[in-house]
């Protein structure tokens, strides 16, 4: 393991691949999603989409700019939409992954329709051609859009159960480990992650835990970097935190000034926040814990089995994994891999070694090339 | 045209309503309902509570799930419920819409998308004005529109938006709404 980690900063990195190659990134907003570390990313996307799926999935259709199908189910049309409308959806879909590499075509198609309206509306505009013609020329309104594409609803100790049933169920198992490596995909603007970093502080495991908070939103991973959180809401966050069995006062843990709340840098001195998609990019390393939460819902089938076998092949054996409290590994293809620790909390352990090699392992097949180098 | 699905909508206080025309439907209702109905984030019961009351098979509805007949959907708390096309169910976290979430408008919005001229939507008792866009929607993708008479409604204003913007195929009293439900299911 050690010998595929290189070092960032005062944390541990594990393989990286920085550079972005072709794809044209767009900083949101602060301009600085160069500037953070990039994990997993495989940096062209035609190369990308070719790699990161398996061939068995992958009908041979010349041209196919629609999804992939798993098991033969042809991805439904909406059927109160205006065909015209549903083919400049999918070409606006298409312009985006094919200028800015972002790839929205796996997305529950519900939830991106009513945001991609959204934004219709907040540009003025009244058909998705023009909105694909403003995106592509107008950098600007691409950040917009991936603004609204990223819905970055959280807070700290969020469904305090589930923190508490870490505390009793998952901490136990960590503490036989002589260290703890633990992935946050889709960790939002982190505060998710200081909670963690605060649970594991208190059950005396933060010295040996090393944290891996990414998103695919760098604006948000930017806020995550700070530390400071509106003081509006520390009263909510504070009965949280109690109910999720913490054993301080939450106060301590941060300092308020003009309506903010700092947050002690050594919460994230064991912390590595980092850019990674999970559409488009590949598996960085192991882990024995990875929490994504409320991320697959906005994923269409397709991609979140494909983004359940990347946290399959990313997990150790007997690893944790911790979905969102609606989510669940019913309805998917790995269900069986994973045995319920807490059914109503949605934390799973991986029952059998990672698979090598055998079966159709893709994100492991392909980022010894991307990643691992 | 058979309608393929119903959604149903009402807000705090609609457990009784909801209870009045679900309960009043055959255990073989043949097209799935799915419902929201606004309320606090804590109510991990509801389900439980709308189970003891109807013969339907009740559950809360779960992230890509397929809907199947018989059966009831309700939407969890603190988040929206939404249909895809292909019949699943989808879940989000966006932010609330008319202070809800669950909204009656995204369901709605999302069901006349998906399946045009094939829902059966249902506008019950209730305090603001969420269903009332939804409502229109799937009137103007073909579907059919029922909305509960105000006169029998513990809460008019929902209802009565609607029917103030013609969101209304049929406006029906609480006790005729299953009857009215069952005809259309048979085609
Ligand atoms: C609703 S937030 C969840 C935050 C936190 N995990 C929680 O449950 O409170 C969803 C996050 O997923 C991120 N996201 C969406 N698509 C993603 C992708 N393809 N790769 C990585 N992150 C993604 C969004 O940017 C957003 O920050």
């Amino acid at each position: 393991m050690s010998s595929r980690s290189g070092t960032y900063g005062r944390v541990e990195l594990p393989a990286v691949a920085v550079a972005v190659g072709e794809r044209r990134e767009v900083a949101l907003a602060s301009g600085s999603s160069g500037a953070g570390p990039r994990v997993g990313a495989v940096a062209d996307p035609d190369v990308a989409e070719a790699a990161d799926r398996p061939p068995a999935e992958e009908p041979d259709v010349p041209g196919r700019i629609s999804r992939t199908v798993v098991s033969g189910e042809s991805p439904a049309p909406f059927a109160g939409v205006p065909p015209l409308e549903r083919l400049e959806m999918e070409l606006l879909l298409e312009a985006i992954y094919r200028h800015y590499g972002y790839d929205f075509r796996q997305y529950a198609p519900s939830s991106l329709r009513r945001r991609l309206k959204k934004r219709l509306e907040a540009e003025g505009l009244s058909t998705f051609s023009a909105l694909q013609d403003r995106v592509l020329h107008e950098p600007a309104a691409m950040e917009g859009l991936l603004r609204d594409m990223s819905v970055n609803v959280t807070g700290m100790f969020r469904d305090p159960t589930f923190f508490r049933a870490l505390r009793e169920k998952v901490v136990p198992m960590l503490r036989t480990y002589p260290s703890v490596r633990i992935w946050h995909a889709g960790c939002a603007s982190g505060e998710e992650v200081y909670a963690m970093a605060i649970l594991l502080e208190e059950e005396g495991l933060y010295e040996r835990s090393r944290l891996y908070a990414t998103d695919m939103n760098a604006e948000a991973l930017d806020r995550a970097r700070t530390g400071i959180f509106p003081i509006a809401r520390m009263r909510e966050y504070t009965t949280n935190y109690q109910q999720a069995g913490g054993t301080r006062s939450f106060s301590e843990y941060y300092t308020a000034s003009y309506g903010a709340a700092l947050f002690h840098a050594r919460l994230r001195e064991n912390v590595l926040f980092a850019q990674h998609n999970l559409a488009t990019d590949t598996s960085f390393s192991e882990f024995n814990v990875i929490l994504c939460r409320n991320v697959l819902i906005y994923f269409d089938r397709n991609l979140k089995a494909r983004t359940l076998r990347l946290f399959g092949d990313s997990l150790s054996s007997f690893g944790f994994l911790c979905l969102g409290r609606r989510e669940s590994l019913r309805f998917t293809n790995v269900e069986d891999e994973f045995e319920e620790i807490d059914p109503k909390e949605r934390i799973y352990r991986r029952n059998s070694l990672p698979r090598q090699g055998g079966g159709p392992a893709p994100s492991r097949a392909t980022s010894g090339r991307g990643a691992r180098g | 045209m058979k309608p393929s699905v119903v959604v149903m909508g009402t807000s705090a206080g609609g457990l009784r309503a909801l209870e009045r025309v679900i309960g009043a439907l055959p255990a073989v209702f043949s097209i799935p309902i799915v419902a929201v109905q606004h309320r606090s984030r804590e109510s991990d019961l509801f389900a439980t509570v709308m189970q003891g009351l109807v013969a339907l098979p009740v559950r809360e509805a779960e992230d890509k799930e397929e809907l199947v007949a018989p059966g009831v959907y309700l939407a969890p708390p603190d988040y929206h419920l939404l249909l895809e096309p292909g019949g699943r169910l989808a879940l989000s976290t966006d932010e609330p819409v008319s202070f809800s979430r669950p909204s009656i408008d995204v369901l709605f919005e999302s069901a006349a998308d998906s399946y045009g001229p094939a829902v059966l939507g249902v506008l019950l008792t209730g305090a603001n004005h969420d269903g009332t866009r939804g409502l229109a929607r799937i009137r103007a993708a073909g579907g059919f529109a029922i909305v509960q008479d105000p006169k029998t409604a513990e809460s008019p204003e929902m209802p009565t938006a609607a029917i103030a913007i013609g969101a209304a195929d049929r406006v029906l009293a609480l006790g005729e709404i299953a009857g009215e439900l069952v005809q259309r299911s048979n085609g």
